[in-house]
């Protein structure tokens, strides 16, 4: 069975919340939307306070290239347009909306009837993914119709659909594929017009035995599309590395996947796009999980945007008790939250509780070069090195061992048998000497 | 709740430690042990029982006494050290020489240089070579292998392959008693089916690669076979070179010490090729009849030379 081809781990998977039925979470009196996504610049506020919105009109136009339009969630009146702290960490312009019924803009279709036929054009298709603010939901919220864009000269032969969902603990992906099987092959075929190609394949790793097989009955329908099963190995996910386990090309360093003819997009976005083109739905909802060892009710849940997490949480039964640490997101790629009063967000694929003995890290022991960290890296890098010359503060050595080329995926952390915090210094060293790249850059 | 633990990713460990990989290496010299104690009886006890602790005090006492730091004792690397040491020696040789042998191992092979992770070379072989230097008859007089010996230091010696070899006197043991270790030879090298065990558990463990022992192995086989093939009088057959002497314990054991080897699968190919090709250039040309640890200790002086100028495999190298 396919999997990549360089490093790789395989934890624990821990997906308690597998074949759990998405539900849909309940309306709080209200919500605090955010203008801005992890990377790209916020977008600005077309609201103001006392303004009555319903739910999909816009409130948050893109500003800049790199950036997505922001549409209200719920109806309502807007209350205070502040900053507030968001699952990153930071405190972020956002909009809070007091919640009033819930009433849909008028041009959204919100009947569950499948609508396979698109008659639009490429750049009408384009255009309304652009409008509806759809951005990647596997993490990075990078805008989506950017991506659908490849740049001048370029073009893609191939469109990767990623479906590995390889972070340990979450289903949201895997259900939604359950769920929602024709809904994303529609997606995948609009895509697919979107790019001008003719083959799709949709990456599933095997422990998703049962969306293998559905989706593989329902892509017999779907000239051009496949589904391919693979091994179990993180960070597959990664979109480099799924590239290679799919169609076995490796994307240069310090280059994007178009330069070898592959468009990737995550299988919950090309359900926003269905979403997007064929029911004129803009991005006001995503499915995540609630998870962890100890969760009274590891669940999928349809959320609206801006809920703050805790309330979704407490639908799911609270936070159990000798919970450590709660992680947004993945265990090996998500971010620790200072508390739950954080809004949901595009990026949010979940929220992990800790237990109190997994959340404080061992204590570090000397390196004893073992190689373990660079057998599991996946990008073919030495962590033990671009560690040590972090700490040392080496930053035209660290370029030279390319440490730009890191996908922070955590794999040497992970594996390190003296506990060592290698993509912490990995990490410090990377923001560094990408600040230096770029002043180079610019001069 | 109220006390939520902040870090970056990642958020879970895979539970790999040190002790468990020392603790791992241990479990894989067992049954080259259990060869040693049957064929040597008593005096492989004796000395194996005493390499161990005496590398365990010796480490406890200078990090007690000497820099004042926190003992490791219990990481295993100490016990490792003196098992490996111990494999390494005669069965019949005097407890006291055992006692310097891990003292220099310890001290000088790993303390001095702060401990695990910073020595340049193999301890138990810095330990080995000093008392081979030190105590060159003792070293070189191994006891003929008696099932259950109860014998230790006067035990009735008998030559090595490889010094019958060297001195062209005697007779070869048959490859079935090469294979199993019914041979002379220091204590843990050997039974090539017991090291062989213990290979095959360090790969399916993970703890080491394929690319140390097999470079090894291979470089020898071929090397020594081309000068086989070239004068079969003067050269013994790549089958005794592989079987007999320290090679095997050395490539698998040794050689592949974390510390002291390269850091990424190319390199680790190169030191192999290294070390194999030292291993027969002083079998076969060398004033000793064995060459294994010095070739080791020889490749792990390149080990720095060779993480700076041979990379891994990157992401994207071979971008079709």
């Amino acid at each position: 069975m396919k999997t990549f081809r360089l490093g790789g781990i395989h934890p624990q998977e821990n997906k308690f919340s597998a074949g759990k039925k998405i539900q849909i979470a309940e309306l709080p009196k209200q919500v605090v939307i955010p203008l801005s996504h992890y990377i790209g610049s916020p977008s600005e506020a077309v609201v103001k306070k006392g303004d009555l919105v319903k739910v999909g009109q816009l409130i948050g136009k893109a500003n800049g290239f790199i950036s997505a339009n922001v549409h209200s969630s719920v109806s309502g009146k807007v209350n205070k347009i502040d900053v507030q702290l968001d699952a990153s960490g930071y405190k972020r312009p956002a909009v809070f909306i007091d919640v009033e019924g819930d009433e849909w803009e008028e041009t959204i279709d919100r009947s569950t009837e499948l609508k396979r036929d698109c008659n639009l054009t490429k750049e009408e298709i384009l255009a309304k993914i652009k409008d509806a603010g759809i951005v990647g939901l596997g993490g990075a919220t990078f805008p989506a119709h950017v991506k659908l864009s490849p740049p001048p000269g370029k073009k893609a032969d191939i469109l990767i659909i990623n479906a590995v969902e390889c972070e340990p603990y979450l289903t949201c992906d895997h259900q939604l594929m359950l769920e929602k099987g024709d809904e994303i092959l529609v997606g995948i075929t609009i895509i697919m017009k979107a790019l001008g190609v003719t083959k799709a394949v949709i990456g599933v790793e095997n422990n998703k035995k049962d969306a293998v097989a559905h989706l593989s009955k329902l892509a017999a329908n779907y000239p051009g599309v496949e589904v391919q099963a693979l091994k179990v190995q993180y960070p597959q996910g990664g979109e480099k590395q799924l590239i290679d386990a799919v169609i076995r090309r490796q994307v240069p360093s310090g280059r994007i996947p178009i330069e070898v003819g592959a468009v990737v997009q995550n299988v919950a976005t090309t359900y926003a796009i269905y979403e997007a083109v064929q029911k004129n739905k803009p991005m006001v909802e995503r499915v995540m999980t609630i998870t962890g060892k100890d969760a009274p009710n590891p669940g999928n849940y349809l959320v609206r945007l801006g809920i703050y997490l805790s309330h979704v949480v407490d639908m799911a039964g609270g936070v159990p008790a000798g919970t450590g640490k709660i992680v947004g997101g993945g265990p090996m790629m998500g971010r620790s939250l200072m508390n739950l009063n954080v809004p949901m967000a595009k990026g949010s694929s979940g929220v992990l509780f800790i237990k109190d003995e997994e959340s404080v890290r061992k204590p570090i022991q000397n390196c004893i070069r073992c190689a373990k960290c660079v057998t599991v890296c996946p990008m073919g890098l030495e962590p033990f090195l671009l560690m040590n010359q972090s700490e040392r503060n080496m930053w035209p050595e660290m370029e030279t061992n390319r440490t730009m080329d890191c996908i922070e995926c955590g794999s040497c952390s992970y594996t390190c048998p003296s506990n060592r915090p290698l993509l912490d210094y990995i990490r410090y060293g990377k923001s560094t000497v990408g600040g230096i790249i770029r002043n180079r850059a610019a001069k | 709740m109220d006390k939520l633990i902040i870090s970056p990713a990642p958020h879970i460990h895979g539970g790999d430690s040190v002790s468990k990989n020392m603790t791992g290496v241990i479990i894989a010299l067992i049954p080259a042990l259990l060869a040693g104690l049957y064929f040597f009886g008593l005096g492989a006890l004796v000395v194996t029982v005493t390499a161990v602790l005496a590398c365990v005090l010796f480490e406890f006492l200078i990090q007690k006494y000497l820099l004042k730091s926190e003992s490791s004792i219990m990481d295993g690397s100490a016990a490792l050290t003196g098992l490996l040491l111990a494999l390494n020696l005669p069965s019949n040789i005097p407890v006291w020489m055992v006692i310097a042998g891990s003292l220099v191992a310890i001290g000088i092979g790993k303390m001095s240089f702060g401990g695990l992770g910073n020595n340049p070379f193999n301890p138990a072989l810095v330990g080995r070579v000093f008392m081979l230097i030190s105590f060159p008859v003792e070293m070189t007089t191994w006891p003929r292998p008696v099932p259950f010996a109860t014998t230790y230091l006067d035990a009735e010696t008998a030559a090595t392959p490889l010094a019958i070899l060297k001195s062209h006197s005697g007779e070869l043991p048959s490859t079935m008693d090469m294979f199993f270790g019914n041979m002379g030879g220091s204590l843990g090298e050997i039974s090539a089916v017991a090291i062989l065990i213990g290979l095959a558990y360090l790969l399916i463990r993970k703890i080491i690669t394929w690319h140390i022992p097999v470079s090894i192995l291979a470089t020898v086989f071929v090397f020594a076979g081309i000068l086989h093939l070239a004068n079969p009088e003067a050269y013994a057959s790549p089958v005794v070179h592989l079987f007999t002497g320290g090679l095997l314990l050395g490539a698998v054991f040794m050689a592949t010490d974390y510390v002291t080897s390269p850091m990424n699968p190319r390199g680790m190919l190169v030191y192999g090729v290294g070390i194999g090709l030292i291993t027969v250039i002083i079998r076969n040309f060398g004033a000793y009849p064995e060459g294994v640890s010095f070739a080791i200790l020889i490749m792990n002086g390149f080990t720095p030379l060779i993480n700076t100028y041979i990379k891994p495999r990157r992401f994207g190298e071979k971008a079709k």
